[in-house]
């Protein structure tokens, strides 16, 4: 088990974003996160990645109480993340956004290093010609991929892929799925919040869901899926919701 | 990145410069290299913070007020000599600098900038009433002192090539800053602090040593200027005005580039010059000053050496 979470809980004035969230992930999984939106699944990767200190709980990284630790020597340690709003360095290039993670993360890279390891990284994400653009001036898919190699060249042991397939077209969404599929097979642990569902519950071992800060349900991903009250947050009652499935199945 | 073409142009452009009243021996010429010099100093300093790192220090003349205060203490009551109490100085700065900048560089934006200028004016009045280090009237020197360089003309002397020194010095550190992986964590910070932090950027830390190296320079250049000069009060060693200066020849030139922050210096330099000594503008440098700063920052925010970069490809390499 690589990364555990113990009865977290976050509270924003008297909105509670996260209630007593517990979970584990083992070392080599992907474990997917759904919930509705507002459900706290950016939250929680704000309380792995240690944004903000959490009110209540713990979280083990690798053996490890890494609760209190600022989020710069969390990235130190091995987690690495991507955000949903996509946060690139604008007037540094493509290729010294990426040195900026293989250089402070992980890996510890020396400059010299960090730049062979950019350009790796860099093709394995499909974004090597645009090495010397600006990032500012990528678009937002580019921009997706460039906050997934600058994360992926830290070396990290865990990565938190927050909503790196929203926005993208489906043949961007196959692609990217491809490099998710790459980044396990190099032995990290993945964790992922998306929306899609048919391409999270292709890719995850095992899925998550949140529902207004509260964990409702895990297993693999159509035992999730077929959740009852997975459904009802998504649509509503469950039996109607049923009910609409089949007319249009019937129909269509 | 390149290999250190910049500075293969630079510094013997410079050190032309440097060599010009020396071979004339005019002392009008040496007294506007002077100038120049001790503009490009504080310019290319103060870009470490403010171009490198996105902190606008808004007060950063309080780093050449201590330093001359530190020296000039150091050479009036303890007999030391230039360079070590120019160093010494340059140290006082920079360890001021850390310890505030672990304080008010919490703050971001404007709050950081109003805080920078608070303390300016914090340090001026604590300085105006310290009896030992002369109060409101400040420390001048005994004539004396200069003996030991072997007298005034000399001593004036010895500390223009002081001061040539101390700015090939800063020039060649900025470089080598931008150039390493503390400068690249430095412009991190300046791009996204939270994401940078994400990356494993240690902003708190960095951001510190950043304003103390950027506080270090203009420390020294303190001590040689009031060395100079032969007296120290508070309304000279820590002037406002001359911290917005120092702003502008960063804009002007391009933040954020050690050639541009030497181009603004040069630039600021005879305009200054020029505005000064003109009668129609003689009391409006300031004024049409500000007025250049305003146009630069809406049409061309990247400065002159900025604007060159982004026309050509070519050039960046030796305008870094």
């Amino acid at each position: 088990m690589i990364l555990q979470v113990e009865d977290v809980t976050k509270t924003f004035g008297g909105l509670v974003a996260l209630s007593d969230v517990t979970f584990q992930v083992e070392e080599g999984e992907i474990l997917g996160i759904i919930g509705p939106n507002g459900a706290g699944k950016t939250t929680l990767f704000n309380a792995i990645s240690g944004v903000f200190k959490i009110d209540k709980g713990k979280v083990t990284f690798k053996g490890k109480e890494i609760t209190r630790l600022p989020p710069n020597q969390r990235a130190r340690l091995g987690i690495a993340r991507t955000h949903q709003i996509v946060k690139p360095l604008n007037d540094l290039t493509v290729v010294e956004n990426v040195m900026v993670g293989a250089c402070f993360g992980q890996g510890n890279a020396s400059l010299a290093e960090a730049r062979d390891k950019a350009m790796e990284v860099l093709e394995f994400v499909g974004l090597q010609e645009k090495w010397e653009v600006l990032a500012g001036k990528l678009n937002v898919p580019e921009k997706k991929r460039l906050e997934m190699a600058r994360a992926l060249a830290s070396d990290p042991h865990l990565i938190l892929l927050d909503e790196v397939l929203a926005g993208l077209n489906p043949m961007e969404v196959s692609s990217m799925l491809e490099v998710i599929k790459a980044i396990r097979e190099k032995g990290i642990t993945i964790l992922m919040i998306e929306h899609l569902m048919h391409a999270i519950m292709n890719v995850s071992d095992r899925v998550m869901a949140l529902v207004y800060g509260r964990k409702v349900s895990e297993g693999p991903p159509q035992e999730v899926a077929n959740n009852p009250q997975v459904v009802e947050a998504y649509l509503g009652d469950p039996d109607l919701a049923l009910k609409l499935f089949k007319d249009k199945r019937r129909r269509g | 990145m390149g290999k250190g073409k910049t500075l293969f142009w630079l510094i013997p452009l410079l050190l032309v410069i440097v060599a010009i009243p020396g071979v004339s021996g005019s002392v009008t010429a040496r007294e506007g290299v002077f100038l120049i010099l001790m503009y490009v100093t504080l310019a290319v300093s103060l870009n470490i913070i403010l171009g490198y790192t996105g902190y606008v220090s808004f007060g950063h003349i309080v780093f050449y007020g201590i330093g001359g205060y530190v020296a000039f203490y150091l050479m009036i009551f303890h007999g030391v000599h230039l360079i070590p109490a120019m160093i010494a100085g340059g140290i006082g700065a920079a360890l001021a600098a850390f310890a505030l900048g672990e304080a008010v560089l919490r703050l971001r934006g404007a709050f950081f900038a109003i805080a920078t200028i608070g303390v300016n004016e914090a340090v001026k009045a604590l300085v105006n009433n310290l009896n030992f280090i002369g109060g409101a009237e400040g420390l001048f020197f005994n004539f004396s002192i200069y003996k030991t360089y072997g007298g005034a003309a000399r001593a004036i002397w010895f500390s223009y090539y002081t001061m040539a020194t101390v700015t090939v010095v800063t020039i060649v550190a900025a470089y080598l800053i931008k150039k390493s992986k503390f400068g690249l964590g430095l412009m991190a910070i300046r791009e996204d602090e939270d994401a940078a932090i994400i990356l494993g950027v240690n902003a708190k830390r960095y951001k510190s040593l950043a304003y103390a190296a950027s506080a270090f320079f203009p420390g020294m250049v303190g001590a040689v200027f009031f060395f100079k000069a032969g007296n120290i009060e508070p309304h000279d060693a820590f002037h406002l005005m001359k911290s917005i200066e120092m702003i502008f020849m960063v804009m002007l030139g391009g933040y954020g580039n050690v050639t541009g922050a030497v181009t603004g210096a040069l630039v600021y330099e005879r305009l200054k010059g020029f505005l000064l000594v003109n009668p129609l503008f003689k009391n409006l440098h300031m004024a049409i000053s500000g007025v250049i700063l305003l146009l630069i920052v809406l049409f061309m925010p990247q400065g002159i050496i900025g604007f060159i970069r982004d026309k050509s490809k070519k050039l960046r390499e030796l305008l870094e």
